[in-house]
């Protein structure tokens, strides 16, 4: 009877003229049903010795899907690992919150006594007490109060705010920044200069904000 | 005139047209030539192979059927063009090689991308080394993860280099012609065993202070270039100028020595053992591949051959 072994093992034998055909019947014709069982091993020892091998299984496509959405999402998983790595969770810098004294304590006008120590100036006006953030919105630098001109001029280009802090002459975009003030329990201003208030040309005016000033 | 006009035509002009032709035809062309370009794009969602972007990237077909794109494909890339394009299918016979070179090469890569990382917390000063060492490991998210498996992986490339050069006697493969990668591996080994010291110094901890104390004391006996070897006093050697001075950048174990251990850690001995390893991988490959036993022929194959 013709089982397909044998008809294939017959087409093998006979001359084919196309030797793709016959290479093409070469992978089927490997597999032979008398043939030991597919554990490829050499039935001779010696090296260099001839061995058969049993058809590959059908694709497992979901096996695949499995195994390559694993990789991913462990790639995906590293990534973020790596992304967190940067940002350590204790740094050793001053506090971004400090206390500044009473309200009492400060005139009407621009104080000028934690400019070394904390960058902000004290403003007390008729109505309210804000703190400006001492840092020029050109590029940065630390301006000047000049009391006798009542005005900031920044030394780097020239930006000059009025005594409230608004800029209306040189580079300077905007005005400067106003930092978080509240009254702690024990009526103490605590001021925040991580955040910080601003007045973007032509948008929201920050500075009217609950926390950019302390109503007197 | 036109009614769906030739791609290949819309580019050039048609016969009998002068460069004056009129409007109506040139934005034809126009129109029709932005058709074919979105007929392009379309191309491109159903098979993201058949796009410009793709082309510009890979350069080459990565359609498997033919063996000439399959070799292209590792030809023709960076990263795989290192490798053979063809290897005997019992390379990657593990009870043969037991893999144990790629792996010691793996750990490599693992220790400079883990040590890198740890770079960006660690100063090498007197002053922070033992802090930043414990700041790694409680306030940097995943800095004790990544410490330790720099200090794993240190250990196990140890045990792996033993494990391969173990392999390589045990299959003869320092044999002709690979005597001269065997040297080059022994070089890799003592190049190893230097990262192994040098970085162990950096935690600034007594462990790693009292293993370069002994390990430089040893450098203070070594024959004419050590100030308490044999005939090194005679050739002018002191502690102030012998090879262990120069090792420390003093006659004490301290910020010099510290700064110095870095920089052959992270620096000097990386790229030095990179040209090694460049070398050694280099020579397997001119020596006739990975060595193995003789290959395993399958019938099928014997027959085609035969057959041809």
């Amino acid at each position: 009877m013709d089982s397909p072994a044998n008809q294939e093992l017959s087409n093998a034998t006979t001359p084919q003229g196309d030797p793709v055909s016959s290479s093409a019947a070469q992978p089927a014709a490997s597999t032979k049903p008398a043939a030991p069982p597919p554990a490829a091993k050499p039935p001779a020892k010696a090296p260099g010795a001839i061995v058969e091998s049993a058809p590959d299984p059908p694709v497992n496509k979901m096996r695949r899907r499995i195994v390559w959405s694993a990789i991913a999402a462990s790639l995906i998983a590293y990534f973020l690992m790596f992304l967190r790595f940067f940002l350590p969770r204790t740094i050793f810098e001053p506090s971004s919150t400090f206390r500044i004294g009473a309200l009492g304590d400060y005139a009407l006008g621009v104080d000028t006594k934690w400019q070394q120590q904390y960058r902000i100036w004290v403003t007390k006006t008729s109505d309210r007490l804000f703190v400006i953030y001492a840092r020029c919105t050109h590029l940065g630098c630390t301006p000047d109060w000049k009391a006798s001109e009542n005005k900031f001029k920044c030394p780097c280009h020239g930006s000059g705010y009025d005594s409230e802090g608004i800029n209306f002459e040189g580079p300077a975009p905007r005005p400067m920044d106003r930092a978080h003030v509240e009254l702690d329990a024990e009526g103490q201003i605590v001021v925040d200069i991580a955040r910080l208030y601003d007045w973007p040309k032509g948008e929201k005016n920050e500075f009217d904000e609950p926390g950019a000033f302390i109503p007197l | 005139m036109a009614e769906t006009p030739d791609p290949k035509e819309t580019k050039q002009l048609t016969d009998g047209e002068t460069s004056s032709s009129s409007m109506i035809e040139r934005i034809r062309e126009g129109g029709s030539s932005l058709k074919d370009r979105a007929i392009e794009e379309a191309k491109g969602y159903k098979d993201p192979q058949d796009t410009q972007l793709w082309k510009s990237i890979f350069r080459v077909s990565h359609d498997r059927s033919d063996p000439r794109n399959r070799s292209l494909a590792v030809l023709s890339n960076v990263f795989l063009h290192l490798h053979p394009a063809k290897i005997n299918r019992d390379a990657v016979r593990y009870p043969f090689t037991w893999g144990m070179g790629g792996i010691t090469f793996y750990l490599f890569i693992v220790l400079t991308f883990t040590g890198v990382l740890l770079m960006f917390y660690y100063h090498p000063t007197k002053a922070d080394a033992f802090k930043d060492i414990l700041y790694l490991e409680h306030d940097v998210p995943f800095g004790k993860l990544l410490r330790n498996m720099h200090r794993w992986a240190a250990h196990l490339m140890v045990i792996t280099t033993w494990l391969h050069m173990f392999r390589v006697v045990l299959t003869g493969s320092y044999k002709r012609p690979r005597e001269f990668n065997w040297c080059v591996g022994v070089v890799l080994l003592v190049l190893t065993l230097l990262l192994s010291f040098t970085g162990y110094l950096l935690p600034d901890d007594q462990l790693g202070f009292w293993a370069v104390t002994v390990g430089t004391n040893m450098a203070r006996a070594t024959p004419m270039l050590g100030s308490e070897g044999p005939f090194g006093p005679q050739l002018g050697m002191t502690p102030f100028n012998d090879v262990r001075f120069g090792l420390l950048g003093g006659s004490i174990v301290d910020s010099n020595a510290l700064l110095r251990s870095y920089i052959w850690h992270c620096i000097g001995i990386p790229l030095v053992a990179s040209i090694f390893m460049a070398v050694h991988f280099w020579r397997i490959r001119k020596d006739g591949g990975i060595s193995g036993p003789a290959p395993v022929v399958l019938e099928s194959e014997i027959k085609a051959v035969k057959k041809k």
